[in-house]
């Protein structure tokens, strides 16, 4: 095969090094003999042998094949790829915060439980909700950890019975996943003609076996589900607690929050919402907020302000425990909190506003050139089906592939499961106006194409370093390393 | 402020409502109902500019003492994290793209994560390895899961030596399982393979053992390895991967399952996280392995490119029936330590290894030197070991801290009956000068 760059390992000389260390001071010579003698290494590991500017080179060659949000538009459903802050990537890392062990004596790190503190609080508002822990570390840990507060607070009260999580069909994989890994059975709910959750399907499969109800709330049709009120009433009826899957959060900061609308339990993803970097798939992070009743079930520890500061409170005998080695991703959220210091509540406000007009502008524009499953006003994102393109055999992959001709990275695909042919297209706000034109006029351009030349369509894409991969092949024989 | 993010001006919005087709940007939100809404403005404090942010941010970090000389490990720690490493990380192309999710625009982070998952492999002995997972407690609990999933047995045998963070997680983790997790006995500190010996049966799902322990011991793998050879339930080893410059790799004495925290591989401590959960497995285990994979593969063309690949075990297309629940992971932080390995080389990884464990020695010698301090564990160990003092070690940490040494992690923190005594890590990092000074700091304190 012809490699495109080559591996690493395959720019490795003998004998070549790309470290200093600094002096041994010690005789390093025999020093196995402190080892048990039959776990001693024989044979050093086969890494690359390569010098530093060997590494460099090849890290940034790699690099120049990533489409990525410094670059240009990355409209990805869902995942809210908007600008990340510079100053949040200084800032994360002062030495002061960088180079701090999580295990200093309290006193010696007041800064950063300050930092934690204060977050939480802000989060708390923000989400409507009482307290929150910034302990789990993405959005599927936050679902976990949402979902483990629930089961401890209905067992707490002596309630065995509630082994059920009901999921929209429109959720998130990851919805259905964390029920699983909590040991919960996974019942979906319908959506109505409306996109929204089917309140008689949600009555029907609601009984005291319902520990909770998990909403993505506007959905991933970029649906407001205007039933909230109702669907909150049908569950808590039913002794059972709403959850709120925090994905689709950059359309309400200061507008309305998922505490006023009777959510019991939220995670929120400062990877998505609040600028932090997504990292080429992470790290992110996904903090838990809950109502007052729940907060006794929260991780420990919990930052807790007191005369002397603020220190680490382990003393939460109803607690889930412990769901992170330490505190969570620290550093990213050190970049939440600065982004949020820098907006403040005005400005947060202004990104959601914005957030939501600019995905209805696209899809105002969109809407006739390709097929729009639920025609009302969306929120931050929308769903366009590809089923009018079908039927001259393009398919959505291929209009994806053939944005990337464009320079533009495609909306998030084949999601949600209930549209045929999706394309879930978020701009985030940090967009203007000329970039979504840009985008706007691509998409009408490829619709064109897929009436009058398909073939440029299907063979897309054209210009990127490779072309079409054959994953089938990968998946059937799986090569995940490279040989010597 | 903070409006620098957010390029639409006031024309442009007006523009875009009258295409939309509505009159005010209050419009877009009618669907939500009326008495739901949020009216006021959130109370959060007011908006600074960037400048002030800075000093803000300065002042913050300013409060964390980082200057202390730094003997903390417990997971994390002090090794050097060579300047190349943040400059790689520091590139957009990698730090503000996403999940390489359309492949003809992220081979970078798929090469990446592929040669990652191959240097893992090199230094754990495993099979396969995937893209990351959080850290190293919760990776522990995902091999845990692991092997309740692969094996018919309900029971886990984890070692009282295994980090005590490690196995609070495994607790959450497991407590809605219906499996029992056992707890080993220790001696000394480390297991006895012995011990274990009449505990095995079809029922055990796994043995998870950590090595080097919690208490810097290096556990017996030879022998448990040989122990489990012929069970059913897996062979999970949690390791500190710098310490596999020097000691042979678990997947080579019988591991199935090898995991760990590789914040040790150039990631900073930022007071513990983000980290680094890396798994690498024996290839009858690939298909069932958490997490995200890479995989090679080819172009129409025949050019070689990467994947993700083996998707059917994530939640994006299985959803309930999924491995894990895993969306996100540490990708940066693996594209880390993929930095930190190239640089290393063999022969520096096994130098950073053989100097922490020279010094280490040292450090144990000098330390024990001190009137009244002991060493209540025997045996070898790599680069942490326990002291016992005379005083609580609590008073001791917080008077060494005062004169800038960060002494170690108060074991009493952890296990109650262990609160006289303290752990300590050594690193390459630390010179000669600092150890005898550490050393003459605890003989001040404890005379």
């Amino acid at each position: 095969m012809k490699p495109l760059l080559p591996l690493i390992f395959e720019r490795s000389v003998a004998g070549r090094t790309g470290y200093s260390l600094p002096p041994a001071e010690f005789p390093l010579e025999g020093i196995e003999q402190l080892l048990p003698q039959d776990q001693v290494r024989q044979k050093l590991p086969l890494l690359p042998e390569v010098s530093e500017g060997d590494v460099i080179r090849h890290y940034i060659n790699l690099s120049l094949l990533n489409h990525n949000i410094d670059r240009g538009f990355y409209p990805l459903g869902s995942c809210t790829m908007k600008y990340n802050p510079k100053v949040n990537e200084d800032v994360s890392r002062l030495p002061g915060f960088a180079r701090l062990h999580p295990l200093v004596p309290e006193e010696n790190a007041q800064g950063a439980l300050e930092l934690i503190y204060r977050l939480e609080q802000y989060l708390a508002e923000i989400s409507g909700m009482d307290a929150v822990s910034l302990q789990s570390v993405a959005g599927a840990h936050g679902e976990f950890t949402g979902l483990k507060i629930i089961l401890a607070y209905h067992k707490a009260r002596g309630d065995f019975r509630r082994q059920t999580i009901l999921v929209p069909d429109s959720a998130h994989g990851t919805n259905p996943a964390s029920a699983a890994m909590v040991g919960m059975k996974v019942v979906q709910v319908a959506s109505d003609a409306n996109g929204c959750v089917s309140l008689e399907d949600l009555r029907a499969k609601t009984d005291d076996t319902v520990a909770a109800l998990m909403l993505t709330n506007p959905n991933t049709l970029g649906l407001f589900d205007v039933n909230i009120g109702a669907i909150a009433d049908i569950v808590h009826a039913a002794g059972g607690l709403l959850y709120y899957d925090g994905a689709n959060a950059n359309a309400i900061l200061g507008k309305v929050r998922p505490g006023d609308t009777g959510f019991d339990v939220v995670h929120l993803n400062l990877h998505k919402t609040f600028s932090t970097p997504h990292g080429g798939g992470g790290p992110g992070s996904g903090p838990v907020g809950v109502k007052s009743q729940l907060a006794p079930y929260l991780p420990v520890p919990r930052v807790v302000q007191g005369g002397e500061g603020y220190s680490l409170d382990y003393d939460y005998p109803q607690s889930i425990g412990k769901i992170h080695s330490f505190y969570g991703n620290f550093a990213v959220n050190i970049r939440a909190y600065a982004y949020i210091r820098m907006l403040g509540a005005e400005g947060l406000k202004a990104v959601s506003e914005d957030a939501v007009l600019n995905a209805n502008y696209i899809q105002a524009r969109l809407k006739d050139a390709y097929h729009l499953e639920y025609d009302r006003l969306c929120m931050h994102e929308f769903v366009l089906s590809a089923k009018r393109q079908l039927a001259k055999g393009v398919k959505t992959l291929d209009i994806a592939k053939r944005l990337l001709d464009f320079g533009l990275h495609p909306p998030t695909v084949y999601f949600p499961l209930i549209i045929e042919e999706a394309m879930m297209i978020e701009p985030t706000e940090t967009e203007g106006m000329e970039t979504l034109d840009y985008f706007i006029e691509a998409m009408l351009q490829i619709a064109r194409e897929a009436e009058e030349n398909p073939e440029i369509v299907l063979g897309a894409p054209h210009t990127t370093p490779i072309s079409r991969l054959d994953e089938v092949g990968a998946a059937r024989n799986p090569v995940l390393k490279w040989q010597p | 402020m903070g409006k620098h993010y957010l390029p639409n001006t006031g024309p442009q919005r007006r523009q875009i409502l009258q295409a939309i087709g509505v009159g005010a940007v209050e419009d877009l939100f009618s669907y939500i109902p009326e008495k739901l809404r949020f009216s006021g403005l959130l109370n959060l404090p007011d908006p600074i500019a960037e400048p002030q942010l800075v000093d803000h941010m300065e002042e913050l970090a300013g409060k964390n003492n980082v200057e202390a000389v730094n003997f903390l490990g417990g997971g994390i720690y002090d090794h050097y994290v060579p300047a190349a490493i943040d400059h790689v990380l520091s590139r957009s192309e990698f730090y503000t793209a996403y999940t390489p999710y359309q492949p003809e625009v992220s081979q970078g982070t798929l090469q990446a994560i592929f040669e990652y998952q191959s240097m893992l492999c090199q230094l754990t002995g495993a099979a396969a390895a995937n893209a990351s997972l959080y850290d190293g407690a919760t990776t522990v609990a995902e091999a845990a899961l692991l092997a309740l999933n692969a094996t018919k047995g309900r029971r886990l045998l984890v070692a009282g030596s295994m980090h005590p963070s490690y196995r609070q997680v495994l607790a959450t983790y497991l407590e809605d399982f219906g499996a029992e997790i056992e707890e080993l006995p220790l001696e000394g500190g480390k297991l006895k393979a012995e011990a274990i010996a009449p505990r095995l049966g079809n029922d055990v799902a796994a043995l998870i053992v950590q090595s080097p322990n919690f208490f810097g011991i290096i556990e017996d793998l030879p022998a448990l390895g040989k122990l489990m050879a012929a069970e059913k339930g897996l062979f999970v080893v949690a390791t500190d991967p710098i310490a596999l410059g020097i000691l042979e790799a678990p997947g080579a004495l019988g591991a199935d399952v090898i995991t760990g925290e590789g914040q040790s591989l150039g990631i900073n401590q930022s007071f513990g996280g983000p980290l680094l959960g890396f798994m690498g497995v024996a290839d009858k285990l690939v298909r069932k392995m958490p997490g995200r994979v890479v995989g090679q593969t080819a172009d129409a063309k025949g050019r070689r490119g990467f994947v993700l690949t083996l998707q059917t075990r994530e939640q994006h297309i299985r959803r309930e029936k999924a491995t894990s629940n895993i969306c996100s992971n540490q990708a940066l932080c693996a594209l880390a330590a993929s930095v930190y390995m190239s640089l290393m080389g063999p022969q520096g990884l096994r130098e950073v290894a053989a100097q922490s464990l020279a010094k280490a020695a040292f450090a144990r010698e000098q330390m024990t030197a001190v009137p009244g301090v002991e060493l209540p564990f025997a045996g070898p160990f790599f680069k942490e070991f326990v002291l016992k003092l005379p005083q609580p070690a609590a008073k001791v940490i917080a008077a060494m801290a005062d004169k800038g040494y960060y002494v170690g992690i108060d074991l009493g923190r952890f296990f109650p009956d262990m609160n006289d005594c303290l752990l300590m890590a050594v690193t390459e990092k630390r010179s000669k000068s600092e150890i005898l000074g550490c050393a003459a700091a605890l003989r001040e304190v404890l005379a």
